[in-house]
This record gives C-alpha cells, structure tokens and sequence, in this order.
C-alpha cells in the first residue's frame, strides 16, 4: 500500500515501472491521430449531443402550452 | 550560561556492542543512548550510504524518464488539432436546461444513470453508484435498490471491499459479480461480490488513487485511475499489472474516463486542464485549457462519438470541448456551486451534473427540436 511505503520504496517501484514503460509498443500520433477522427467521424452523425434529438423521441422534450420570458 | 548539570556515563558497556568502551552520549527524542564510538561511526555511515542509494536511485530514475520521453517524442509526429483540421466543423450548440433535480438537502458528490437510461441515482455526503455505497468507514457495500419506500434497504447491506484509508471510487466491472475500488490508501482492488474475497490488488500510485474508469469493450480487460500523485495509470485487470503510466499533469487528478473507442482516456485535473492520453501512441496528443480557467476540473465524460468532452469545475462553470480540434466550444453556466460530478446518460440524448448547490442539471443539444426557447444558460464561444 503506497500509504505504508518508504521513501525507497516508492522510488525502486517507480524505477521498475519505467524500466517496463521505455520498452512499450508505440505507434506515430499521425496514425492513431487519424484513426480517432475517423471513428469518431463516422459516429458523430448519430451522436445526439451535436445532432439534437427529435421530439418524437426525446424522453426530455420541453414541456409545451407555456412559454418562458426572459 | 548553562547552570544546568547533566550526569553523563563516558565510559561503560555499548547499548549497541554491550563492550565496555568509551562512550558518545546521544539523546533521540529525549532517551539517552550511549553508543560506543565505533557503533556511532558505523552508524553514520550507513546513514550516509542509504542517502546514496535514493540519490543513485533518483539518478537513474532521471535517466529512464528522459530515455521515455525521448522515446515518446519520435513518434510525435503531427499534433491531433493539425490532423483534425480535415474534420468538419462542430457548429454551434446550444445545450439547454431539461430538468433540473432538487431534492437533496446536501451538496451532491456522486451521480449516476440507471441502465434503463432514464432514471438517475445520486447521493450526497456519501457515494452511491448504482448499486453501491462507499462509506467513510473504508469500506464499500452492496445494496439492492427498490423504490419501495417500506424495505428496509440497511438489511440488505453486503459489505464487500475493505480498504486501509477512505474510497473514491468503485464501479462494477462488465460481469457484474466483481466490483473495482479505488482507495486513499494508494491501491485499487478487485473484489468479488458474493464472497467479498480480493481477487487482485494494483500497486503503482505513489499516493492516494482518486479516480477510476473501467476500458469500455468487454474484452478491452484494462482499466485507467488517476491519483494525487498527478499520475494517470493504465492496468491489466487479470495481471495486475501497470501496463501506462502519464505524469504530465501538474496537479491532482480527479476523474478519469475512455474515449468510447477504447482507444484513449480523458482526464480532469486540480490544475485547472483536461487532457487527452492516446494508448496507442502511448503519450498526451491534447491539452484542453484556456488562461480564463483558473479552477480545477472535477469531472469529465464523453459524448457517443467522443466528439464532445463535457468538464465539470470548481467555478461552477460546464465547459465543452471539441476533443478533436482542441477548441472550447461552449461553456454552461447554472449551477451555484462546484460541480462534482458529471455523466452522459448511457442513450447518449443528455448529460447530467451533479453541484455542490443540491441539485442536479439534465441538458441536451436543442438543435433539432424545432422550437426555440430563449431560456438562458448557454453562451457561445469560439
């Protein structure tokens, strides 16, 4: 437990840790950079959170008969 | 002068050797200690020596993280808002008020959708997620939910993990027998819920754990948690192993969440920005913060696509960033306190937020929905 450990400690098992890390597989930004844009691409045109939501389905619709002033 | 006089033994057995010897006087924290001084010396040098190992240590500390560093930059090679310029334009939103929850007599700490998309459970004081309550005791319990009002919900109580300091957060993993915490005491944990036995603890965080986000593919197997030691970790939920690991913020990390592919988490921090961790490129690829926010970020979450960010702070303002070009693309005012937690709901049509004012805000885009109520709340930004 991180709470209990000394000093030393935490410094050996962050070593350790970053022994691993520098070995890790990576791949460039331009790839993965362009792989997030197009999933994110091809799911933003059923994302209601841009697109609004139809009043048909929206379980939130505004309450209709008033109206608000401000 | 010193009128004080003082019996000192100079010569006699070692408290350390028990050889008769010429002795040191040594007083730690008021007990006197006669060390012979051959065990005084031996004693300073060991001293000396563990100093040298933390300094060697730290050395060779410096040298990896600067090898990683260097390692991370060549694969660096064009910035997410330069690729994303080819992405069409968001547009203006305007995110409306739907409803807003009143009914705690408490700040509000922890929210969250029910699976059914509809209902929200939240809490103040302590936390209540879904199906759990994270108490003060350091423990985290099961309960049933009903919503009827006559069962007696304490009886049903399952107290399933046990940690050594306070919990901050705990989730259901996807096959709903295990649970995941995570603690102050430096250490996340799995647990299994019928037997309350732990099944694989992680070690890694130099501090408490704050935060936690499980991977959201069901074979994805990983999980994120962010800590006060200002480090976002990634994990293997059967290994236990600390597979990531990110140091770049400069302050407390306090929500955690996947991008929706799985491909990358956003995180919230005490230093006042949000940023993107791409695991594949395994570095930052964005940074999401303007001169103008000052306060620190609570919460985040994504909307479906993961084009959206929505970032809960402490100056009670909702901002919303447009993860891919980088921008802020409105900021929503209305609650009256910080805001403490922040979630979209699990059909993607709205997000809620939960306020340190007792109340909860649900919003959604009001493109689409043919009438246009001035109601205030919203101001745009570019």
């Amino acid at each position: 437990m991180a709470r209990d450990m000394s000093d030393i400690d935490i410094l050996k098992m962050e070593l350790e840790q970053l022994k691993k890390e520098v070995s890790t597989p990576r791949e460039p930004v331009s790839k993965t950079s362009k792989d997030t844009m197009d999933w994110c691409e091809a799911a933003s045109g059923t994302d209601l959170l841009i697109t609004g939501v139809p009043d048909d389905k929206n379980p939130y619709k505004p309450e209709k008969g008033g109206c608000i002033i401000t | 002068m010193c009128d004080q006089t003082f019996l000192a033994i100079t010569f006699g057995p070692c408290d350390s050797c028990s050889e008769n010897r010429p002795l040191m006087n040594l007083y730690i924290k008021t007990e006197p200690i006669n060390y012979c001084s051959l065990c005084m010396e031996i004693m300073a040098c060991q001293g000396l020596a563990s100093g040298e190992t933390l300094k060697s240590l730290k050395a060779e500390s410096e040298t990896l993280r600067k090898k990683l560093e260097e390692e991370r930059k060549k694969l660096h090679d064009v910035e997410l808002e330069k690729v994303a310029e080819k992405a069409e334009a968001l547009g203006e939103l305007n995110m409306k008020t739907r409803r807003t929850l009143k009914g705690h007599g408490n700040k509000v700490l922890c929210m969250d959708w029910c699976k059914d998309k509809r209902r929200i459970v939240s809490s103040s004081q302590v936390c209540l997620f879904t199906l759990m309550y994270m108490g003060l005791d350091n423990k985290c319990s099961v309960y049933p939910l009903s919503l009827d009002k006559d069962e007696n919900l304490a009886a049903k109580k399952k107290s399933v993990a046990m940690h050594t300091n306070y919990l901050s957060g705990c989730t259901f993993t996807n096959s709903d027998m295990q649970i995941l915490t995570s603690s102050g005491d430096g250490t996340s944990a799995l647990w299994d819920v019928e037997s309350g036995q732990l099944l694989q603890s992680f070690h890694g965080h130099s501090a408490d754990v704050l935060t936690l986000d499980l991977a959201p593919s069901e074979t994805g197997n990983t999980f994120v948690s962010g800590g006060s030691d200002k480090k976002a970790n990634v994990w293997d939920l059967r290994s236990g192993q600390n597979v990531q690991s990110f140091d770049t913020h400069d302050s407390d990390i306090n929500c955690v969440k996947y991008y929706p592919s799985g491909d990358a988490f956003a995180s919230a921090s005490d230093d006042s920005t949000c940023r993107l961790f791409d695991l594949r490129a395994d570095r930052e690829v964005s940074i999401y913060s303007k001169d103008s926010i000052m306060f620190g970020a609570a919460s985040v979450d994504f909307s479906l696509s993961g084009r959206l960010l929505f970032a809960g702070y402490n100056d009670y303002t909702i901002n919303v960033w447009d993860v891919l070009k980088g921008t802020r693309v409105a900021i929503l005012f209305g609650h009256e306190n910080r805001v403490s937690s922040l979630r979209v709901s699990p059909d993607g049509t709205a997000f809620c937020s939960g306020s340190w004012d007792n109340t909860l805000r649900v919003r959604q885009e009001g493109r689409g929905v043919g009438r246009e109520l001035k109601q205030g709340g919203t101001t745009l930004y570019g």
